[in-house]
């Protein structure tokens, strides 16, 4: 590993910046988002005027939903804490260059494999013993199934964002024929479900907060996450791999292996992520795992532009935003696809003012 | 188990009485006193309000409830059933005061609503399904469900009076015991009119998935079958397909008449109010929460969709003599002898299931003249 940070040591360093030139620097980092902020609000407001709802009303309505109290707060984190990890798994794989989709699939397999390890272990063990396990069984198999669409992509050439929507079809049809045959509850009649894990085995709360351990869980990992990609040899070589293949094969980088690890290790968050929601909300494995957060988890991404630190800020927005949907609709009556519209009008701004970044529009400005 | 059923009759009776009418029966003091500080309900679907289907059938019961004095109805739609529920359920609470709560979906109930009602013992919780039971749930939760087997009885027989191929097809999601009693029970109200008609049968395996359906539907279609039904949360492409393609149809949830004004006949359908108004009385009154609220057509908890100008007279008077049966009570649509398509008797012959019997809900064949097999 250690010849790989060669290439980059000869690189030249600028040893200290100028003030201005930092100050432009920040703003070239800032002025996207805060002109697509302006945008999705314009855009949003119109939307709602038209519908013949008043705008001021609606935003404070928004602002109070996601983030005006604790209870908003809690509600806020609460709905994102899935979403840290499905948009990890989104993020990591995209380090390495590759765009994958199918999150959900390793997800819903992630919570099976939980589900049927916690079951069989909770007569045997203790809680403390139980949770670290079912997280690895969840991180294994979800690593295990995006692990194989980056095997395929770097083995047989097949196309990783088809390969993983598909492979998340096939988790799917696979989770329900176990839920529904060999692995359910005889007493989940109308609901097929795994058994049920005892209540001394479901994730509590974390200290202080209405919120379960997704959350903290969720952060660990993108700090993790963040720090090998940011600060370790082999998080610059995965860089190196994903941003010039060439030049990374021409330094010797193994880069079929850094792409088909950073495949899994996408798989191993999504598979974290169901392994918690069964841990700390269903209590067992059934269809209500496929609640679409795999999917919630490309828009992150995109939006966190593949950073795995910047995937928690963002997936707290989208958290508060489905909050401050919730009350929308109560409220007001608006349906439920005024956030969706909402969300929509703020991802396309902001992918749209990325484009716009480095260009003199913003360095004039 | 008798005792049970003494239960199971007083909370019928209680049911029965809020359908008089809880507005009219208030008197005018309690009226403008409630009004003054009018209760707030909650109510949570899982997919929109306007599909045609399982949803739109509560939401037209929450929007009858919004005529009644001193209600407040709030309303989420699309809420799945993870722990976003959870905190709907604590936002109507926290943020707009809600003192009873409707959780629609099945998957609502176990943890979510548990949960809440533990956490909230104040607030009063019901849940559209079977599951509360005494002793073991929280006494501030709640079960809300129907027999509208007996409307797809109804249906069957409209069908089978209908039908010239004597070939019906059944469009089901999930193999599980309350759809394959639907199946069961249309098929067997078709078979009364002719024995020699035949369902077929195809699972999508999921509530909504509207491509699988409408596939299905063109199948069945092709395969001669010219009345179709559905057991899909929203039954809307199955009816369109149907009317499209020139045959009959037979709602389920909600009526679809407005989908296929020549080829639909009947249909079977929720009638939500009922439970709602039981359980907003008793709020209003003080009264305990009434833990179990079950009925069929007799107590209000299920309807027939009006008949379409496709339905012939000897059809309707047949259906409507067995409907008098139904309403009067002690028609039993499970009766011996009665054979599954395997072969095996299922219920031996002078043996008969009362429509209440839990016996019912643990369903796992498929009766004679049902073409299909349970997947799995």
């Amino acid at each position: 590993m250690n010849t790989l940070a060669v290439p980059v040591a000869s690189a030249p360093q600028p040893v200290s910046p100028p003030l201005t030139q930092r100050f432009a620097a920040l703003a070239d980092a800032l002025l996207p988002a805060a002109a697509a902020l302006v945008i999705t609000v314009l855009l949003f407001s119109a939307a709602v005027a038209l519908a013949g709802f008043d705008p001021l009303e609606v935003w404070s309505l928004i602002v109070m939903g996601g983030f005006g109290d604790a209870f908003a707060w809690q509600n806020t984190l609460q709905r994102a804490a899935p979403l840290i990890l499905t948009g990890l798994a989104v993020a990591l794989p995209a380090q390495a260059g590759r765009v994958i989709i199918g999150a959900e699939g390793a997800l819903v397999l992630g919570g099976l494999a939980a589900a049927a390890l916690g079951t069989v272990l909770a007569a045997q063990a203790p809680p403390l013993v139980v949770w670290p396990l079912m997280a690895l069984a969840g991180m294994l198999m979800g690593g295990l199934w995006i692990g194989i669409v980056g095997w395929l992509r770097e083995k047989r050439e097949v196309n990783e964002t088809i390969a993983s929507l598909l492979m998340s079809f096939i988790a799917i049809a696979l989770f329900n024929q176990a839920v529904e045959t060999v692995l359910r509850d005889p007493a989940s009649l109308n609901k097929p479900s795994t058994k049920p894990l005892p209540d001394a085995f479901l994730l509590p709360a974390m200290p202080g907060l209405d919120v379960h351990w997704g959350l903290g869980v969720g952060i660990v990992v993108a700090i993790i996450a963040w720090a090998v990609v940011k600060l370790t040899p082999l998080g610059l070589s995965l860089r190196v791999a994903g941003g010039n293949p060439r030049t990374a094969l021409s330094v010797g980088l193994p880069v079929t292996w850094l792409t088909i690890g950073a495949c899994a290790a996408g798989g191993a968050c999504a598979g974290l992520a169901g392994a918690v929601e069964v841990a700390a909300v269903h209590g067992a494995a059934n269809a209500s795992l496929i609640a679409g957060y795999g999917y919630s988890g490309i828009l992150i991404a995109f939006a966190a532009r593949f950073s795995p630190a910047g995937v928690v800020p963002v997936a707290i927005l989208v958290g508060g935003i489905a909050a401050s949907g919730s009350l929308l609709q109560r409220r007001l009556g608006l349906p439920d696809a005024s956030v969706t519209v909402l969300l929509g009008f703020a991802f396309v701004a902001l992918i749209g003012c990325e484009t716009l970044r480095g260009r003199s529009f913003f360095r004039r400005g | 188990m008798s005792q049970d059923h003494l239960t199971l009759a007083r909370r019928r009776l209680l049911a029965g009485g809020a359908l008089a009418g809880a507005s009219l029966a208030l008197p005018g003091a309690m009226r403008s006193a409630l009004a003054q500080t009018p209760m707030t309900m909650g109510v949570i679907y899982v997919g929109p309000r306007s599909d045609f289907g399982y949803n739109q059938a509560q939401a037209q019961a929450a929007a009858a409830m919004k005529k009644l004095p001193g209600v407040k109805v709030i309303e989420e739609e699309n809420v799945p059933e993870t722990a976003a529920v959870q905190k709907t359920m604590e936002a109507m609470i926290n943020q707009d005061n809600a003192g009873l709560i409707f959780a629609t979906s099945f998957g609502y109930f176990d943890p979510h609503m548990l949960k809440m009602a533990e956490k909230y013992p104040k607030v009063r919780f019901a849940h559209c399904g079977g599951m509360w039971t005494e002793g073991k749930h929280p006494k501030n939760a709640s079960s809300y469900f129907g027999y509208i087997d007996e409307c797809q009885y109804l249906a069957g027989v409209v069908a089978g009076y209908t039908s010239k191929t004597k070939k019906l097809g059944f469009i089901a999601a999930k193999p599980i015991p309350q759809v394959l009693r639907n199946i069961n029970a249309f098929t067997m109200g078709a078979r009364s009119v002719d024995p020699s008609i035949t369902t077929r049968v195809i699972f999508t395996g999921e509530w909504s998935m509207p491509v699988k359906e409408a596939e299905a539907a063109s199948s069945l279609i092709d395969q001669g079958v010219d009345v179709l039904t559905c057991h899909v949360d929203s039954p809307k492409v199955v009816v369109e397909t149907a009317e499209k393609r020139g045959i009959f149809s037979s709602g389920y949830h909600a009526s679809q008449a407005a989908l296929a004004p020549k080829g639909y006949l009947t249909g079977a359908e929720w009638d939500w109010s009922t439970p709602y108004t039981a359980q907003i009385k008793a709020l209003q009154s003080g009264a305990p929460q009434p833990n179990v609220l079950r009925g069929g057509l007799k107590e209000g908890y299920v309807k027939m969709s009006a008949y379409g100008p496709a339905v012939g007279a000897a059809a309707k008077t047949k259906a409507d003599e067995i409907k008098a049966a139904m309403m009067k009570g002690g028609f039993v649509i499970f009766k011996g002898p009665l054979k599954d398509n395997k072969g095996n008797t299922v219920i031996a012959a002078g043996k008969g299931i009362n429509q209440f019997d839990p016996e019912l809900e643990k369903m796992n064949y498929l009766v004679e003249g049902v073409m299909g097999s349970i997947p799995g």
